[in-house]
């Protein structure tokens, strides 16, 4: 991990198909820090983490973190709704991917896929896994290179109890590494959140 | 540049390993020429005078087969989004993905043209040029077609409003290509005039289409 990171939003609005889903939202997260985002369906939980990555264009506010450099965007590693593997490619062919694009050193990558239990299954295609294990192929890329923040939305979508204490420890992990979570979540993870932020649904008019 | 060659590798073993992208292009190519002379009948001259024609316009069709391709897997698997977040910036990731569109279209494409002259009865002395023509003009369609590929993204049943939105955008392509083959196979004109044309052509899609489809996917993901 580089310089220590932070990672800030000042008075932040969004909206989406002419709704307002939040605005005014601010925090703070410094090293080592969590950040859990909760609320109902359609609250503006995975756009609020699109924010962040770039994706969505802000509408009002700034974002601060990095260290000036580089953009937020490139310190930071998003896992959506949406895997982003390759069904005809192999666990590792995938993995390997991730590492030589995202610009890792690629050392552990063979520990990576025995910490989610894939190694034997890494000369597999992807298509031929089931949803929980394509869940874990694609949050292994949070290891194909280190970056310092975790934008995770709804991670545990589909893994089992195991794997979800596995993730958990590894974002305990990465926070005390000195890096920053942001994540959305239903269900409970053994993570200390510094911070909860509860998005509500704005009510129709 | 590693983060670059990543990329492009993959693109390419995708569309091998996926199959069908390629041999669909390459079928297209020569049924459409070999029924056009069962249409026109056996008049020989005929033929070889309207062949430069047929294989430019069978090509631009064949190559716009498999356009709707270049974008629309990693936007609806979500690997758009993590190329977004990469350190390359977004205009770069467009040209390597239409850089190996061409590869594995274009080239082919090219490759397979002189067999099908044959069918066309095209000089045989005037086949170098041909290669080359569409070697230097297919660039042009591959980036062009990028353009059209991310702005019908997240559409249903885009692959015919791409070719609406980017035939047009071919014919300069196509007449500097037929240009240049036909002054080769007839005559009297020198052919390099207009492969020049088609090299300049190439050239400038290279630069100014990634940058179009860069802000066309910026939109797309939004």
């Amino acid at each position: 991990m580089p310089q220590p990171i932070s990672l800030a939003a000042h008075e932040i609005s969004c909206q989406r198909g002419g709704r307002l889903l939040f605005e005014r939202l601010s925090f703070s997260l410094k090293a080592g820090e969590a950040l859990l985002v909760t609320g109902p369906n359609g609250a503006g939980k995975t756009s609020l983490l699109r924010l962040i990555t770039g994706l969505l264009p802000l509408q009002a506010g700034t974002f601060e973190g990095g260290d000036g450099d580089v953009p937020l965007p490139e310190l930071s590693h998003y896992v959506g709704h949406l895997n982003g593997i390759k069904t005809a490619l192999t666990l590792r062919e995938n993995m390997r991917f991730w590492t030589d694009f995202l610009g890792g050193d690629g050392s552990g990558l063979e520990d990576c896929l025995a910490m989610f239990g894939l190694a034997g299954l890494a000369d597999l295609p992807a298509g031929l896994l089931s949803a929980g294990q394509k869940r874990k192929l694609a949050l292994l890329r949070l290891f194909a290179a280190p970056r310092p923040i975790w934008l995770l939305d709804e991670p545990s979508v589909s893994l089992d109890a195991q794997s979800v204490k596995m993730l958990g420890q590894a974002i305990a992990r990465h926070l005390a590494q000195g890096g920053i979570a942001v994540v959305a979540s239903h269900t409970p993870l053994k993570v200390r959140f510094t911070q909860e932020l509860p998005l509500a649904l704005e009510q129709l008019p | 540049m590693k983060s670059a060659w990543a990329l492009f590798r993959r693109d390419v073993t995708l569309t091998w390993r996926e199959g069908g992208t390629i041999g669909t292009a390459l079928g297209f190519y020569l049924v459409v020429v070999a029924i056009t002379p069962l249409g026109l009948g056996p008049d020989l001259n005929l033929l070889s005078r309207i062949a430069p024609g047929v294989l430019w316009v069978a090509l631009l069709l064949a190559s716009l087969l498999s356009a709707d391709r270049i974008f629309h897997n990693d936007y609806e698997d979500g690997t758009l989004d993590v190329l977004t977040m990469g350190p390359l910036p977004l205009p770069l990731v467009a040209a390597l993905k239409s850089l190996a569109h061409w590869v594995t279209t274009g080239v082919p494409l090219a490759l397979l043209a002189p067999l099908l002259g044959l069918l066309l009865n095209l000089p045989i002395d005037s086949f170098p040029l041909l290669v080359l023509a569409m070697l230097a003009g297919t660039p042009a369609l591959s980036f062009v077609a990028a353009i059209g590929a991310s702005l019908t993204l997240g559409l249903r049943r885009s692959g015919v409003l791409l070719a609406l939105l980017v035939l047009p955008l071919y014919v300069p392509v196509l007449i500097f290509g037929v240009a240049a083959v036909s002054a080769a196979s007839v005559g009297p004109a020198s052919p390099w005039p207009p492969f020049l044309m088609l090299c300049a052509l190439s050239l400038a899609s290279i630069v100014l289409a990634p940058i179009a489809a860069a802000a066309a996917l910026r939109a797309a993901l939004r």
